[in-house]
């Protein structure tokens, strides 16, 4: 039958006082024996006071400063020590109304009436003169001292982004963080949050009950020091970026520039863009919402998430996929009956048949359907289904369909149909080349970003690699390289492919039929190819992408101008005269500085 | 069939007196943690403390309807009621309400609810019952597996809720299923698995295993008697070994950084004073500024500023300590040691297994609560959110474990009546 166990109710029973034992063991030598707990008679408290860090500063590539730090002061308050005060006074010196004061006491109120809340956040340093004589007079008011970031040069609001009070979320999912704190929201303020904000610092004193402080406790063995946010320092060229933005004006679209031998993003336009020192201290919010309510979306970082069909640029990527699976040769001719040819006609007056190069140049439609047909039916690989899976195997390692993930945050992926997409719409087995030709040209399922299309320049630039596309080079000192964005990625196109697309590109420029002709520049030798993103909303954008100079080049770029028609127009010359600031450092061609400084695309309704 | 006609009649009047004062000690301290001038009376039913009162009457109400219950009903639909609270389970994971960070509460109006502290009553109701069966044998592996199933069901959805202290009140359990025939060696080698759990956390995993290795050695060079078992000896070496690094893993892969943190700076790996090791250091400063007899009601400084966290709930041990002094902790523990030894001694007077089962399961989790709040308040345990019983603020936690109690003391009441 069963065991006995009754007598194991005193091991329960043992266990029980065992932990009482310990318990009291230890409050005897806390509460009695260990006398370094208890305060001196006047019943001093502690009070935590944090020691807020500087955030870090931004420098540009040339060590130009770009974003520092301002002293601010945060109003706060401690409501159960508030004592009946002319709020009349109080709030005319504010410059808030008395409702506001209610609703901030409230606040406070609910939230703690022994803990400090904040009350006026960010006082500018002039402000917080005329406060500071006659603070005296409120009690339960005091100021802490913080920063606010400040913007030298009204620039590159995208790419720095912005910080902004913590809210609940942030502090629930991040023990850092505590209600008042700030953070980055956008942009490399967001991604570099950790590096630039550094770490608070936490000051233990002891108080008497007038709050009066009575010095440190236990000689500061509890306090840390704040330690400051690390430096950051970008690939951006501050001088190119406020003349991007400038030429960009009153147009929208944007425009990416890249140094193709290291991936660093010289140039980074989005347009509309605003005054980054909009969204900065007690304004904030108020600016916030009238940018979030302007009907051009200057918050919406087009050069990332504005996602474009890319049009005939994307005819030199079916030339190089064409090149390296072996189905098209320098000397591969077509024919092109104008607009008469199928099943895609063609849209320029040009020579025929035609080779490869003249291909390009005139961006022949026709021609580009045969390309991209042979690399459907290749019979290298008797299946259409394989064929284009080589097709987008090659596509996407030129960075298209895919997040860099480097360290810029927001970013889209853009789109390269896949195999299951086809299978899914016309079913397996149903679709062949003529099914999907709009690919040829760039059209169709196929969605690009403006920054990967500066990549993509970037790739024939360098004859087949790139370095991913990044903002910052260094953190903490100009020295200390980030490693993850300089590997070399490989695309699947052998380097010899690409001379004949770059002797295409050149003829853009210099031909004397090349639809960038106009743009040419003297004395160096761009790449470029035009496009036009049809749009069904309204005027096509034209999108064109540029490098130089060809056979050195030192700047690749895309460059995209929504409702403006033809890439020729517009595109290059603004690309042209970048690379003339750039290589050059000034403009000679006035001409075209002031056609583009002037023209204004936008029509507001 | 006697005293049918009063409910009242053969209730254990100590218990109840115990329970009584640990509820007003809880009641006074919340008034305490959270006192200001504003609302000086106690009554205020905007402050914690008048919502307290709230809660304590509808207990009492609570409380009459249990009286009122037929004893029969908790063991007959004790898998009823445990089923039903393991849907409300899955259910707040579906449509619950997060508050800090757990997806654990129900909210109604303005009150929120937590299921998860009822789930322990409906817990010991159920490993009672089925423990209590007559052809069930703990001894057997199958037992074993189906009572561990009846415990850490409801334990695992809590976890799911991310209310990790909650759910770590079901290990209290192993000290009912003790009591009713598992092995001793069972709980040794679980306590030993805790012990090894630190020390792998604290020493260098390849050290531990080292150290291990020479004692094993040394136990078969010294033991003639147990060379004979050096199967048995090298394998528990290996098993412990293996532990030892798959402990090691999970502290690094599963565990979630604050859960991680805690442990660290309770170990004192970390250095950390503004973070979690900061509350149990202010805590403690809380506690030990209190001296032999207190600094007096309402004389707290340290719980009324930001220094203590969540000081009319899960630090409510601090108000005590600060304003009661050693006096008063030790008055408290004793309160708390003399309530789990009468329900000790109530659970081994019960004539149905049932209800010494449920007995045990009632003092079981009033202790690991109990352990395990004190012990973090005074930098023991790690920070583990768990309220301490009868005492802490809050409608959930008071109702479920006046529910809990009372249960067992109406099962108490009809003990003479059964069989
Ligand atoms: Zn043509």
């Amino acid at each position: 039958m069963r065991r006995n166990l009754s007598g194991r109710k005193y091991i329960i029973i043992a266990i029980f006082i065992v932990v009482a034992v310990i318990f009291v063991a230890r409050l005897l030598y806390l509460q009695v024996i260990d006398d370094s707990y208890l305060l001196s008679a006047e019943n001093n408290v502690l009070r935590k006071n944090t020691i807020y860090p500087n955030r870090g500063l931004i420098y540009d590539k040339n060590g130009k400063l770009l974003v520092y730090d301002e002293a601010a002061y945060d109003l706060m308050v401690i409501p159960r020590k508030v004592k009946t005060i002319d709020t009349v006074e109080f709030c005319s010196l504010l410059g808030i109304t008395d409702s506001v004061f209610i609703s901030k006491m409230t606040k406070a109120k609910k939230y703690s009436r022994y803990k400090s809340s904040l009350f006026l956040a960010q006082i500018s340093k002039e402000d917080f003169g005329f406060l500071a004589e006659k603070l005296y007079k409120y009690p339960g008011f005091f100021v802490r001292s913080r920063s606010l970031r400040k913007y030298p040069k009204p620039i590159a609001a995208h790419i720095l982004g912005y910080i902004a009070e913590v809210n609940n979320n942030e502090i629930n999912t991040n023990p850092y963080y505590s209600s008042g704190d700030y953070i980055g929201k956008s942009g490399i303020e967001k991604f570099y949050e950790k590096e630039l904000r550094g770490k608070k610092g936490v000051q233990v004193v002891m108080v008497d009950v007038h709050n009066r402080q009575q010095g440190s406790y236990k000689n500061g063995k509890y306090d840390s020091i704040a330690e400051a946010g690390k430096n950051l320092y970008l690939t951006i060229d501050a001088d190119l970026q406020e003349y991007a933005e400038k030429l960009m004006v009153n147009k929208i679209g944007s425009i990416v520039v890249i140094d193709p031998k290291t991936g660093g993003i010289l140039t980074f336009v989005t347009s509309p863009t605003y005054d980054p020192n909009l969204l900065v201290g007690r304004v904030r919010s108020k600016n916030f919402q009238m940018l979030m309510k302007d009907s051009l979306k200057p918050l919406l970082n087009r050069a990332i998430m504005g996602t474009y069909p890319p049009g005939s640029t994307f005819k030199v990527v079916n030339a190089l996929v064409g090149l390296q699976e072996g189905v098209l040769h320098e000397g591969t001719s077509y024919s092109c009956n104008g607009p008469q040819t199928t099943p895609i006609r063609c849209t320029h007056h040009h020579i025929t048949p035609l080779q490869l190069k003249m291909g390009i140049e005139q961006s022949c439609n026709p021609y580009f359907w045969n390309v991209f047909r042979s690399i459907i039916n290749n019979p290298k690989y008797n299946s259409v289904e394989k064929a284009f899976g080589s097709w987008r195997k090659d596509v996407t390692s030129m960075g298209f369909g895919k997040k860099f993930n480097t360290d810029i945050p927001f970013e889209k992926p853009g789109s390269i149909p896949t195999l299951d997409l086809y299978n899914k719409i016309y079913g397996k087995g149903h679709w062949n080349a003529l099914t999907i030709r709009s690919l040829a040209i760039g059209q169709g399922e196929i969605l690009v970003t403006p920054l990967q299309m500066a990549n993509f320049s970037a790739v024939i630039a360098n004859k087949g690699f790139y370095y991913p596309p990044h903002l910052v080079t260094a953190i903490g000192s100009k020295e200390n390289k980030i490693p993850r964005f300089h590997e070399k990625q490989m695309t699947e196109i052998e380097e010899k492919y690409f001379d004949v697309v770059q002797e295409a590109m050149l003829n853009v420029f210099e031909g004397e039929h090349g639809t960038a002709r106009w743009s040419k520049l003297e004395g160096v030798k761009i790449g470029g190819k035009t496009g036009t993103v049809q749009n069904p909303h309204g005027k096509d954008h034209s999108m064109f992408i540029a490098f130089a100079p060809v056979g050195d080049p030192k700047i690749a770029m895309s460059v995209i101008i929504e409702n403006s028609g033809y890439g020729s127009t517009w595109a290059a010359p603004i690309a042209s005269l970048l690379i003339e600031k750039y290589l050059n450092d000034t403009i000679v061609r006035k001409h075209i500085e002031k056609r583009m400084l002037d023209g204004n695309l936008i029509s507001r309704e | 069939m006697r005293n049918r006609g009063n409910i009242f009649q053969n209730i254990d009047r100590v218990t109840i007196l115990l329970y009584f004062l640990l509820v007003f000690v809880g009641w006074i301290n919340i008034y305490a943690a959270v006192y200001n001038d504003e609302h000086q009376s106690i009554l205020d039913m905007s402050q914690n403390y008048g919502k307290q009162l709230i809660w304590i009457s509808t207990s009492i109400i609570l409380i009459l309807v249990i009286f009122l219950i037929e004893a029969k009903f908790f063991s007959t639909f004790s898998y009823v009621i445990y089923f039903l609270m393991v849907l409300v389970l899955i259910a707040v994971l579906l449509v619950g309400k997060e508050i800090a960070g757990s997806k654990s509460w129900f909210q109604i109006g303005s009150f929120s609810i937590q299921p998860a502290e009822f789930a322990k009553f409906a817990t010991a109701l159920a490993l009672a019952k089925y423990l209590s069966q007559i052809d069930v044998d703990i001894t057997r592996l199958k037992t074993k597996l189906f009572a561990g199933f009846i415990i850490f069901a409801p334990a695992a959805l809590i976890l799911l809720q991310h209310d990790t202290g909650s759910a770590m009140v079901f290990v209290a359990f192993a000290l009912v299923l003790f009591r009713e025939g598992l092995s001793g060696s069972l709980l040794v080698l679980g306590f030993v698995l805790a012990v090894l759990f630190i020390l792998a956390l604290l020493i260098n995993k390849f050290i531990l295993i080292g150290i291990l290795a020479v004692f094993t050695v040394l136990v078969y060079v010294l033991n003639k008697r147990l060379r004979k078992k050096y199967m048995i000896i090298t394998g528990l070496f290996l098993m412990a070994a293996v532990y030892i690094l798959s402990v090691d893993f999970a502290f690094e892969n599963i565990l979630e950084p604050h859960q991680k943190n805690r442990i660290n700076v309770l170990l004192g790996k970390k250095k950390d004073p503004h973070g979690v090791g900061y509350n149990v250091h202010q805590s403690v400063i809380a506690i030990g500024s209190g001296g032999f007899s207190g600094k007096g009601f309402l004389k707290g400084t340290q719980t009324k500023y930001d220094f203590v966290p969540e000081q009319s709930t899960d630090f409510i041990f601090c108000t005590i300590g600060e304003e009661w002094g050693f006096v008063g902790t030790f008055v408290l523990i004793l309160l708390f040691v003399a309530l789990l030894i009468r329900l000790v001694i109530l659970a081994e007077r019960q004539r149905s297994r049932f209800s010494r089962i449920y007995g045990y399961g009632v003092a079981s989790v009033i202790f690991f609560h109990f352990a395990v709040n004190i012990g973090m308040t005074i930098g023991l345990f790690p920070v583990i959110g768990i309220p301490l019983p009868f005492i802490s603020y809050g409608g959930s936690s008071l109702w479920a474990f006046t529910v809990l109690l009372f249960i067992f003391v109406k099962l108490d009441s009809v003990r003479m009546d059964l069989l």
